[in-house]
Parts: structure tokens; sequence; C-alpha cells
């Protein structure tokens, strides 16, 4: 009799293995759900699916980046979403943490890439120099534009982790020598998940991924394809400093009197009206703060081309391009207008009085 | 480039230009005529130029007691709507940081709900200077395509700003814009309509006022 082909242990079976309960398990489900602003009752739907899930394979790419995306997702203060993630996950390839390299390491992904054909998950932080044939980041002689493409090609979905991925990030920003692209520039036939930011909450990744896992769909996305649960709203929409800005009272530097009363950080360049993300609400390391409530304001960092918006101290109301100068030409050149039109006048006026005295001495 | 981008970039920066240009051309073109056109000598007893210029600009504020009754409203309104339009212009913070990120100057705002309100009511009495309008035969008659667009253009900030304000119908970041580029709109009307009365009305009465007092005429 052949025999049956074992099955990878479901994630439930998993976490019993490692003595996690069914209580703990559905406490997480409910966090999850609840940040996730999932209707009522798929606590309990996303906890099924998430137990009866087998351990999806994901291929994670990094190019263009500074392992920043890496760093907040596995230093999160948050264990058991850390370890969530990876028990949900079979990190088939990541620089950052798998124990190959080099030619083995390059192995271990086109070998996920064959066994779990149209099922991996393709997990990409960093941009994509395609400049020059995309010579400007290459990984074991292929260049991250051919890996991309090839790695993506049998992808079941991408997640662009970060901004540079995302939308370009800092490798994008002006001038952009590289020619650095997001990856949904590049990819454009498979579905796409954006999960910026510099760099992204780890509950957006991990709500994300147990989503993807346990529905076996995409999570609800605006236009700039991230998810609404975590980008949904502004920061300023949820920031507690916000009475102040309706009051008026803007702390005008980092060491006034209005910094250290807490008030709002609009005058001293804060983005936070304009940035779509969860830092307000869920906030860093654990629930402790986040950068408004560090007294520095919002970069804007989950949005496109933040790095270039005229600068982090600039206040969100001001022109971004530079005016003195054309704006004192435009001034020059409209008194010489103005005073060439004048003269015209003048001059026509004099010639018509002049006509009217000769047609008068004539009529004499 | 996003919607936002384009609003607080190239836009803003054109139509800063086309507004600088065009109101310095028209400014200086006007100011820079013949002041006395009328060649006749002033009349026994005509006030100085000074005080009948004087008297020209005050005088125009509020109207002759046989006018009273009919031009009430059109005091009344205008006032409210040009200090309304005064207030959101240059005491709500965002605007005085735009303003000092072009000129250095800078100055205390109001808190930003009570703009709000204010905003509220100048675009009430817009609305109202508008059905005023259409509803008098006299005024519809003398009415341009000017007189629309300049109320239109003056309309459309104070709506948007008051929508990004409430953050209605749309993103934040698209009403901003939306809102930006309705001001780019104004700025590049300004010179060449009506809403250059702005800058010249002070002008255009003190010159009446002159012409006037030379005739011996009373204001
Ligand atoms: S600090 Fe920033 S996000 Fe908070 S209210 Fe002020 S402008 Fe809005």
């Amino acid at each position: 009799m052949p025999q049956e082909p074992k099955l990878a242990p479901t994630l439930g079976e998993l976490l019993q293995e490692r003595g996690v309960s069914r209580r703990a398990f559905l406490k997480y489900a409910s966090y999850l759900s609840a940040v996730m602003a999932l209707p009522a009752g798929s606590a309990t739907a996303l906890a099924e699916g998430l137990a009866n899930a087998r351990r999806q394979s994901v291929i994670w790419l990094s190019f263009q980046e500074c392992t920043g995306c890496t760093e907040s997702l596995t230093r999160s203060f948050s264990p058991t979403l850390e370890s969530l993630i990876f028990d949900l996950i079979s990190l088939d390839y990541h620089h950052t943490l798998q124990a190959a390299s080099g030619e083995a390491a390059e192995k271990a992904r086109e070998a996920a890439m064959a066994e779990n054909k149209g099922k991996y998950v393709v997990v990409v932080d960093g941009a994509v120099p395609t400049k020059d044939g995309g010579l400007y980041s290459t990984i074991a002689g292929v260049s991250n534009l051919d890996m991309l493409k090839a790695t993506a090609k049998d992808a079941l979905a991408v997640i662009a982790v970060g901004t540079c991925a995302a939308f370009g990030g800092i490798p994008k920003a002006r001038p952009n020598p590289t020619g650095a692209a997001a990856i949904d520039e590049i990819i454009t036939d498979k579905p796409i998940i954006n999960i910026p930011g510099c760099p992204p909450i780890p509950e957006a990744m991990a709500g994300v991924v147990s989503y993807l896992v346990s529905f076996g769909k995409l999570p609800e996305l605006d236009h700039l394809r991230r998810p609404k649960a975590f980008f949904g709203e502004t920061i300023h929409d949820r920031c507690y400093r916000r009475p102040f800005y309706e009051r008026g009272l803007f702390a005008e530097g980092f060491d006034d009197a209005g910094a250290r009363q807490g008030w709002c950080l609009y005058k001293v360049g804060c983005k936070g009206p304009v940035t779509y993300n969860a830092c307000a609400t869920l906030k860093w390391n654990g629930g402790v703060s986040f950068p408004i409530q560090s007294g520095h304001g919002c970069l804007g960092c989950s949005e496109p081309d933040f790095w270039d918006q005229g600068g982090f101290y600039r206040p969100l109301s001001t022109n971004l391009r530079e005016m003195g100068p054309a704006l004192a030409g435009a001034a020059l050149a409209g008194a010489a207008l103005g005073a060439g039109a004048a003269w015209a006048s003048r001059r026509h006026q004099e010639s018509y009085q002049r006509d009217q005295s000769a047609a008068e001495g004539d009529k004499k | 480039m996003t919607l936002l981008e384009f609003a607080r970039g190239p836009a803003l920066q054109v139509a800063m230009i086309i507004f600088v240009l065009g109101a310095t051309w028209r400014f200086f073109g006007a100011l820079l005529l013949p002041w006395r056109l009328v060649p006749a000598e002033p009349r026994k007893g005509a006030p100085s130029p000074i005080a009948a210029a004087f008297k020209g600009v005050v005088v125009k504020m509020w109207p002759h007691k046989p006018f009273q009754k009919a031009g009430m409203f059109t005091f009344v309104n205008g006032y409210i709507l040009h200090f309304g339009l005064a207030i959101v212009v240059f005491l709500f913070a965002p605007h005085i940081l735009f303003i000092k990120g072009l000129t250095g100057l800078s100055w205390p705002a109001l808190p930003s709900n009570l703009v709000y309100t204010v905003g509220v009511i100048t675009m009430a009495s817009l609305v109202a200077g508008l059905v005023h309008r259409l509803r008098s035969p006299v005024l519809r008659l003398i009415s341009r395509f000017d007189d629309y667009l300049s109320w239109l253009l003056t309309l459309l900030p104070v709506l948007t700003g008051l929508l990004a304000a409430a953050h209605l119908g749309a993103r934040y970041e698209t009403l901003l814009a939306v809102h930006i580029l309705s001001i780019c709109a104004f700025l590049i009307w300004f010179p060449f309509g009506k809403l250059m009365h702005a800058f010249m009305f002070v002008f255009s009465r003190a010159m009446t006022g002159v012409r006037m007092g030379q005739r011996g005429a009373e204001l």
C-alpha cells in the first residue's frame, strides 16, 4: 500500500507542541482582529484559520535597504507576535536570518520556489535599482531586478515591507542615482500588499501574514495597496496632541515652553495630517511611545516620497519650492511692464492733446 | 509626483509668479499714469488734494443717508465678508506659516476652531452676496463674467479650506491639495479681474475724492 505523503504540521499542532494553550491563542487572535478592526466574530474565524493553516512558505528578498525593517520585526517587544510570524511561516530564504550563505542560500531559494510553486509568498524589503540594467545591486551575481522578476513569477502574492519596497523610499529620493523603483512598478501581474513605514509597525506585518494565511485572501487595501486596517487613518486623526492643534497652541521649537507642555508639533514640521499609519494607536516598543509622544513631529515615513517633501522641519502648509528670486524677478518685470504701459499711455494722451490743439488752431 | 506635491510645488510657484507679475504690472501701470486728468484749474475754496483724497477714501466706507436703506445689506455683508476673509487668511496658523515661509514675517494666530467658525460665516456671506446680486435686476444687469468668476474663485478656497479642516468628502491630502490649487486659481486671476480692487480701492477712491474736490462737489 502506497504511503500517504506526510503533511507539514498545522500551526495549531505546532503551538500545542510548544505548550501554547488554546486560551492564549484565542486571546492573541482576538487581539489581532481588534488591531485590524475586523468585524465582530472574526476573532474565532481568525483563530480557526490560523490553527488549521500549514506553514506558509516565504521567500524574503532584501534589496536596496538598511535592514531596519527586519530589525524592527525581529526585535519587536512583543515576543508572541514575533514568534507567531516565524511559526506561521517557513522562512525559506532571508539574508539576515538564514544560516546558509552564498551558493547554498541561493539553492535554498530555488528549491523553495520549485517545491511551493504558485503557493509561496515573496516578502521584499528594499527598493530595486533599475538604471543600467539594475547593476547597482546584485546578489550572487544576479541583479535585484532579475531576482525579483524570477522569484515573483510563481508566487502567490508579494508583500512589500517598508517604504523602500512599497514606494522606493530613501534609495528613490532625489536625484535617485540608481533608478530605484518600488516593487509594484516592476511586478504588475501579482497581488501586492504594501506595508510601508521606515520601518513598518511589526503588528502590521504580523496582522497581514495572519490574515493571508487564515483567510486565504488579501486584506482590504487602500489606493496605495496598504492594508486599511493599519493605514486607514492619519496620525493626526488619532494624535493625542490634536486638541492643541484645534486650539492653535503650537510648539515653536523642540525646547520651548510649548514643546515642554506637549503642544502640537505642526509648526516644527509634523507631517501627521497627511500620513496614514497606526503609530498613534499601536505605538512602538510594546506600546510605550511613538515619535510625536517622544517630542518629534511625524516624518511621514509611510507615504510615498517622504524624503522629498521639502524638509522634515518645514511645516506642511508651506510651499515646496524656493520662490524668493523668482518672485523678486516677477516683481521687477511687472513694475517694468507697468511703467512701460503707463509711458505708452502718456504718449498717446499727449499726441491726442496735440492733435486736439492743432484741430482747434485750424478752426480758428 | 502626488497631487499635493504638485500643488505645493510647481502649481504654487507658477501661480505666485503670475500673481506678483500681474499685480505689479497693473499697480504701476495705473499709478504712473498722469494724476491730474482734468486740466481745469481747481474751483475756489476747493479742499487740498490730500484732504480730498482722504475724504474720498473715508466717506465711501459707509452709505450716504439717502441710500442707507437700499445699500445697508451690501455694506454690512461686505464688511462681514471682508473681515471674515482677512481673519481666515491672515490669522490661521497654517496660513501664517505659509506667509512666514515666503516673507519671514509672522504674528500670533487665532485658535483654529474660531477660524473655522469665521470661515463658515464668510462663506455664508459670500453666498448671501451672490443671492442678493442675482435677485436685484439692476445688479444683475451690471454684473459681468468677471464678477461671477471673482466670486467663485474667492468662494472655492474658503469652501475647500473648510472641507479640509473638517476632513469631509475626500482624503485629507487630496482636500489640502485641492485647497492649494484653488488658491492658485485665485492668485492667477487676481491681477486681471476685479479681485485687484484689494490693492487698488484706496487709490481709486482717493482719485475720485481729488477730482470731485477739484470741482467743488460734495462727496
Ligand atoms: S503633533 Fe502632528 S499629528 Fe499631532 S496634532 Fe499636531 S500636527 Fe497633528
